[in-house]
């Protein structure tokens, strides 16, 4: 697969490209700041992005920016954003850009986790939505509604389903068949207001309404 | 009335050594006010004689300034009159900076500097020859009707006190020396409450008036927002370096870690020593990470406070309703301090209050960032006795802001802050 890489310290750059070069992936580019990030994306097009949030000049979030501009250029793009500190609003924000497939939100410190890691780059590249597990768990602390109307079990698929994992890999994680995961999800996606239409276009607005809060 | 300028025994005046002092007042004072005469009018004339050649500018504002030793020396002068007296405070304040400009230029913009330029010119014109005058009245007159006889021994045909009228015999000459003795007191009495106005009117001159009190605490106020400001930046720089060193170190740490348990060979010493290094290096990340929040969140700096507001709500144990209304960003300061204020708000109620939900609102009322925390606790919280709710008012007054608690026994607390502060301008993304 061929990456486009946007992350200011040399170090991890060179460690990420390493990481990513381990598990068969391409860099294609491995630029230092969001600027660059836009030009290169431009240039070869990759299968997927992977960007830190905090990027020169000015050190805010120049990288989850330009990450969004990029997905209002092509809807499409696949983009795994890694933030040094859990913020809801930024994963939102990732959520709500094209069509709210093939995004990413992960913390930094998960690349050391590095198959998961390697794990998120396909599942996000392959047009899946990963949220990082902190996120979640914060989330699921705040008990909000509509979220409160779930059970505990729903929630932990609802947990599930917005961490990336397929129906599946659910059912494996929970120890329960995929009969009765399908059946959660469909409880959940009644529950959230969710009226049957692509599947996959229904996960991705149930994890939006959990990460609303 | 007069007499109460002597002090408070004006009948033990006389045997007092205040008539001394009065004496010894009005004589510097003339002596002074004389060489201040001629300084100014050196100054004034020197000054605008040269002018035209620009050399007279610094001699113009040496002028301007010339109140301010002057006033200065006065001050000291005062303790003649009255030792025991509290010293009159200095109404400058120190300058900004060091070197004569910045001195110069704070002096100018002072409403004392001015004062004291009034009455050094008021001294140097109408008051050091009325001081000498009276002085030289009240001490030689009565000298010279005493000496009479004295003068009429010496003579042998005439004396002339006070020039007025040629005296031959005894008689008429001891009457005035007597006159002499019994106006003696009376003009003692008469330097006496002629110093004590004097005194009276430096005081009233050169003492810190309301306005230079106002411009010192206007300083203070200012000087203490802009140790806070300088506090916000240091949290914000430490927050970076260890962001941009320590946390990114860390990363590539754990991934070469995390790299190296890959090729590590299943099951062996060397796959376990490296997972527990992993590990390790996992919590320190953790750790790390908390701490770099804690000092100052990003995310108050990149999405302002109603986002860094929703950022502590997830992290509250207790559930948390934010409601913001607000016109844009608004400045650091504000946003820094409402911030903590709902921190520390938050922290408070989920240790005391036993509330099962909080709600945070804010809005800007045109001139103030209104912030309240509302919980449906037990109540009872006191300002007085808590110290997170002292430390939280402490933290407010630096940006000019108001707390305001209400917590009735059994519930519920509102805490209320309100920062003034002006919306920034939109910003252009």
């Amino acid at each position: 697969m061929r990456i486009v890489l946007a992350e200011d310290s040399v170090l991890l750059r060179e460690g990420l490209v390493g990481l990513l070069a381990r598990f068969g992936h391409e860099t294609v580019a491995a630029v230092g700041d969001a600027v660059e990030l836009e030009a290169a994306v431009a240039e070869h097009r990759p299968d997927i992005v992977v960007t830190d949030v905090r990027m020169p000049p000015d050190h805010t979030d120049e990288g989850l920016r330009a990450a969004v501009r990029l997905r209002g250029l092509r809807a499409d793009l696949p983009v795994l954003v890694l933030s040094q500190y859990v913020q809801r609003s930024y994963a939102a924000e990732l959520l709500d850009s094209g069509d709210g497939t093939g995004v990413g939100y992960l913390l930094k410190d998960r690349v050391g986790q590095v198959e998961e890691f390697a794990d998120a780059v396909a599942r996000v590249a392959a047009g899946g939505t990963v949220v990082d597990p902190e996120v979640v768990r914060q989330l699921i602390r705040r008990r909000r509604d509509p979220l409160e109307r779930l059970t505990a079990r729903e929630r932990e698929v609802l947990a599930l389903i917005a961490e990336g994992h397929s129906n599946s890999e659910v059912s494996r994680r929970l120890t329960v068949s995929e009969a009765a995961v399908g059946k959660h999800i469909g409880n959940i996606l009644m529950k959230l207001d969710l009226p049957p239409a692509q599947e996959s276009h229904r996960r991705v607005l149930a994890v939006l309404a959990y990460l609303r809060g | 009335m007069a007499l109460s300028l002597l002090g408070p025994h004006p009948a033990r005046y006389l045997r007092s050594a205040r008539p001394w002092r009065a004496a010894g007042y009005l004589f510097t004072g003339a002596v002074t006010g004389a060489a201040a005469c001629a300084a100014l009018l050196l100054l004034a004339v020197a000054g605008t004689a040269l002018a035209v050649v620009l050399v007279g500018l610094p001699l113009l504002a040496a002028l301007a300034l010339a109140g301010v030793p002057y006033a200065a020396l006065e001050r000291r002068r005062l303790r003649i009159l009255d030792p025991a007296a509290e010293p009159l405070p200095d109404p400058h304040r120190e300058p900004d900076r060091t070197g004569p400009t910045a001195w110069a230029g704070t002096r100018f913009r002072e409403p004392a500097t001015w004062r004291e330029l009034g009455y050094a010119v008021l001294a140097a014109t109408v008051l050091w020859p009325l001081e000498l005058l009276a002085l030289g009245g009240a001490l030689l007159v009565p000298a010279d009707l005493l000496a009479t006889p004295v003068l009429l021994a010496l003579d042998g045909e005439q004396a002339n006190p006070l020039k007025i009228h040629g005296i031959t015999t005894y008689p008429p000459a001891l009457l005035c020396a007597a006159a002499g003795l019994l106006l003696l007191p009376l003009f003692l009495y008469g330097i006496g409450v002629l110093a004590a106005a004097r005194a009276a009117l430096a005081r009233l001159m050169l003492a810190p008036g309301q306005g230079d009190l106002a411009v010192r605490v206007t300083e203070l106020t200012s000087s203490r927002a802009r140790l806070a400001a300088a506090f916000d930046a240091e949290r914000r720089r430490i927050e970076r370096d260890l962001h941009d060193g320590a946390q990114q170190r860390l990363v590539a740490l754990s991934m070469s870690l995390g790299l190296a348990r890959l090729d590590a060979p299943p099951g062996s010493p060397l796959a376990a020593q490296l997972a527990l290094a992993h590990t390790e290096a996992g919590q320190a990340l953790t750790s790390l990470r908390e701490l770099i929040h804690g000092i100052h969140p990003q995310v108050l700096t990149d999405r302002g406070l109603p986002d860094a507001v929703a950022d502590v709500a997830d992290r509250s144990p207790i559930p948390v309703d934010t409601g913001f209304d607000l016109p844009g960003r608004l400045p650091e300061q504000a946003e820094s301090a409402g911030y903590f204020f709902v921190t520390e708000a938050l922290a408070n109620a989920a240790r005391h209050s036993g509330a099962g939900r909080i709600t945070v609102t804010g809005r800007h009322d045109g001139a103030r960032l209104v912030v309240e925390v509302a919980d449906d606790g037990r109540g009872g919280a006191d300002a007085a006795r808590g110290s997170g709710l002292t430390g939280l008012a402490d933290r407010v007054s630096v940006v000019d802001g108001r707390l305001t608690l209400t917590s009735p026994p059994g519930g519920p607390t509102l805490l209320r802050v309100e920062i003034p502060c002006i919306p920034l301008e939109p910003k252009v993304p």
